[in-house]
């Protein structure tokens, strides 16, 4: 077992100011339901959900509103009891409207959340523990919101030897993972031999950050006898939560660029993924709300809470309250985070947090202006996956995407953000990076 | 209802910045400079403070009325250019003609950078391209070195600074062999306490290494300067004089020597770091130190001339893309020589 493990990282990286203090130390809460929740039926990444409710019909609290469709795809539960008022379009963090279930909740119900046929992992098959997973409508709750039974999935011929359960939670502001830990270390262990067995892998290892020793010490704790589960502490830096950095600074493996953790014998799944696994599936019941971060200057009442899927912002922030001269929200940490531009987008299983800023934070940013590149060379040293991203800017201003991608690697970056945090000439190089990488991968597309 | 309908900025992530610019890096390479500024000040007298105020007088004044005159925002403001009027009027002898002074001083700024596209874009340090490009135009002036620490040199002016466009300087002080062209010419050979406190004749930055040294360490330590480029030079020219000296100790100085005499510190510390014109990668610039260092030791050595540190480094200036080309990281994830597919 592992304590101190301080000398394991990756290569490269950055240190943004951690800002976690405010809400470290809050106890996740209940939020209220919003008037009316609105689901998507496309939350993650894939196929979207079908709706099996019709206009007018009446849903409890955590019932199937939406089967998956195929393999990439999961299902929606109804967050809240109530009768679904319509299904139609609603803005979505991707800049289009997105079809979604309008639920407008009934005021007096006792709102107990429906569970169906539990799942024991002693017993239930591989097969039978990805197939509740599915229907249990998980996916990645770090963010990426990638469909987890699919990532459990191995591909025949492969083998995976390390599950590693991802608590690094290295964004700033963040303290979602860093709460589930400390809160639900009994949901986590309990969610640990469902992925154990799914996979076939023998080991699992807790991958926590040094600036949550809390919750190092709360999970060692709460390890059953005979789980072969260990806790590892890692030096703090960002991105050490990235699946790629994480599993190179554990276990040493690279990642071939291109492939999958299980290229190298390794899985990652999100700490409290694997809370609501353990939560869920000895219950049958689906996911239909989550914890997340409310942060940020421009937040009353910053906090952590768990917030029914559907709360749309507009909600969220009156509830909490907001600063007036609010400028910026964005959907996860302020590294990677996707600023929204309408308050009329829902809360979704992928949302890890809502942090606000204003005037003041927002306003040196722009205030900072951009000057050329002078060839510094921080972004080289920032990047872990050691790009050059001084040479792709300049690239990418000219417009030679397809440059950028078959001689300088541009499909490896994944947008992390650190290149640009360190650059002094303040060259929105992440944005040169995503205009290049939907170029390139249009122009492939129409050549097929 | 809506009690939030305000318009909200939409931006790509990072939504944090480090806080660092480039104005302020330039800023704080100015601030290093300032202590072997302020030395050769007092080493030269009034000379020292006109010349370097002309340097960068000419530098900023020309960047500026440029901008100006192609309707451009003026890009005075990022400190660059009073970097570059500062550095290459340390590069100057001391009763150097202001009127040249200020020639230099605007080809630096308009052949050194400006024709390229302005900071960023200048492949060879832009001093240097300036006192090259003087060097070449006045020869004689270039190589006359009026001696330091001279009686006087806070109450007049040597009649050579103040002659009149095209009109031949005349030198009334006293002027001296630099250490280098002393040993290359006369095998005399200074003292290297002389040399590193600077008490000997030479450009007006050529002379107290200590202070050049000391203004570097600030700016490494605020990750302002690639310390890889000057231990490499440094080292390189120490071993490479050493080897020499070694070999035949009455024919060839000694490492100290080379070290502390001439342009090298300076060079190594402030120009050859110059990020522009610097390799990207950490292998790259511990190479293009040891090539700057092995030319300073040809050229100094068995070359024409006394110093080399000027032409040393245009050439590893020239260097720098090559080697960025060559020498580019391994990607995460792909394999070493596996080409650049991704």
């Amino acid at each position: 077992m592992s304590t101190s493990g301080h000398d394991r990282t990756f290569a490269h990286g950055v240190h943004p100011p951690e800002c976690k203090d405010n809400t470290a130390a809050l106890p996740i809460r209940q939020f209220p339901f919003a008037p009316v929740q609105v689901v998507p039926l496309l939350q993650h990444l894939g196929k979207p959900a079908i709706a099996e409710v019709q206009e007018g019909q009446e849903v409890t609290r955590g019932q199937r509103i939406a089967r998956p469709d195929g393999f990439m795809s999961v299902a929606m539960h109804a967050p809240v009891t109530g009768v679904v008022e319509r299904i139609a379009l609603a803005p979505a963090i991707s800049g289009r409207m997105e079809p979604a279930i309008f639920i407008r909740p009934f005021p007096g119900s006792t709102q107990e959340p429906l569970q169906g046929a539990p799942l024991d992992a002693g017993t239930a098959t591989p097969a039978q523990i990805l197939s509740a997973i599915q229907e249990a409508g998980v996916v990645g709750l770090g963010g990426a919101a990638f469909p987890t039974h699919a990532k459990l999935k191995i591909p025949d011929g492969k083998r995976a030897d390390t599950l590693l359960i991802n608590g690094a939670e290295c964004e700033p502001y963040l303290t979602t993972d860093h709460r589930v830990m400390l809160e639900h270390a009994a949901d986590v262990m309990a969610g640990i031999p469902f992925l154990l067995k799914a996979t076939g892998v023998g080991r699992a290892i807790v991958c926590i950050e040094a600036n949550k020793q809390d919750a190092a010490a709360t999970m060692r704790q709460a390890i059953p006898p005979g789980l072969p589960v260990e806790v590892a502490v890692l030096p703090v830096k960002y991105p050490q939560g990235a699946e790629k950095m994480l599993i190179t600074a554990m276990l040493g493996r690279e990642v071939p660029s291109g492939g999958l953790p299980i290229d190298v014998g390794a899985l990652c799944v999100n700490v409290a993924t694997t809370a609501e696994i353990g939560h869920l599936l000895p219950r049958g019941a689906g996911i239909h709300e989550r914890v997340l971060t409310l942060g940020g200057p421009g937040i009353v009442k910053k906090g952590n809470y768990r917030v029914p899927i559907g709360t749309p912002l507009r909600f969220l922030l009156e509830t909490v309250g907001f600063e007036r001269d609010i400028t910026r929200v964005f959907l996860g940490g302020p590294m990677m985070g996707n600023a929204v531009s309408s308050l009329d987008i829902p809360v979704t299983k992928g949302t890890t947090a809502v942090i606000a800023f204003t005037a003041r934070q927002t306003g040196n940013v722009e205030q900072q202006r951009e000057y050329p590149c002078i060839r510094c060379g921080y972004c080289l040293d920032a990047c872990p996956i050691f790009l050059n991203p001084s040479m792709l800017g300049l690239l990418g201003k000219n417009g030679e995407h397809q440059r950028m991608a078959d001689e300088f690697h541009l499909m490896d970056c994944f947008e992390c953000g650190s290149c640009t945090f360190v650059c002094p000439a303040h060259i929105p190089l992440v944005q040169h990076f995503r205009i290049a990488k939907r170029a390139v991968r249009k122009a492939k597309a129409a050549a097929k | 209802m809506s009690a939030f309908d305000k318009t909200l900025q939409i931006r790509s992530s990072p939504h944090i910045l480090s806080g660092n610019s480039v104005d302020h890096i330039m800023f704080h390479v100015v601030l290093a400079l300032l202590p072997a500024a302020a030395f050769a000040c007092f080493a030269f007298g009034l000379t020292a403070v006109l010349t370097l105020l002309v340097a960068v007088g000419a530098c900023v004044g020309i960047e500026h009325v440029l901008c100006v005159a192609n309707r451009k925002p003026s890009t005075v403001g990022d400190w660059s250019a009073v970097i570059t009027g500062l550095l290459y009027g340390l590069t100057l002898p001391p009763g150097l003609p202001l009127w040249m002074v200020a020639i230099g001083g605007g080809i630096a700024i308009v052949v050194g950078k400006l024709v390229f596209g302005g900071l960023g874009q200048n492949p060879f340090n832009p001093a240097l391209v300036g006192r090259a490009i003087l060097q070449a135009a006045f020869p004689v002036a270039m190589t006359t070195w009026p001696v330091a620490m001279a009686e006087g040199r806070f109450s007049g002016l040597p009649s050579s600074l103040l002659t009149l466009p095209f009109l031949t300087p005349r030198y009334d002080g006293v002027t001296a062999a630099t250490p280098l062209s002393a040993w290359k010419f006369d095998h005399h050979l200074a003292g290297t306490s002389d040399l590193a406190l600077g008490f000997t004749g030479g450009s007006l930055g050529e002379t107290c290494a200590l202070l050049i040294g000391l203004g570097g360490l600030y700016l490494a330590a605020r990750r302002m300067l690639n310390w890889r480029i000057p231990v490499a030079i440094l080292a390189t020219v120490a071993l490479f004089a050493g080897i020499l000296h070694l070999s035949d100790p009455a024919r060839f100085a000694g490492p100290l020597f080379h070290l502390f005499s001439g342009g090298l510190m300076l060079g190594a510390v402030f120009m050859a770091t110059d990020m522009v014109g610097s390799p990207l990668t950490h292998l790259g610039s511990v190479i293009y130190g040891v090539v700057i260092g092995v030319l300073v030791v040809l050229i100094r050595v068995f070359g024409g001339m006394p110093e080399g540190v000027m032409y040393a480094i245009l050439i590893g200036n020239a260097l720098v893309p090559h080697l960025d080309n060559l020498l580019r990281p391994r990607v995460y994830g792909t394999r070493a020589g596996k080409g650049a597919k991704a």
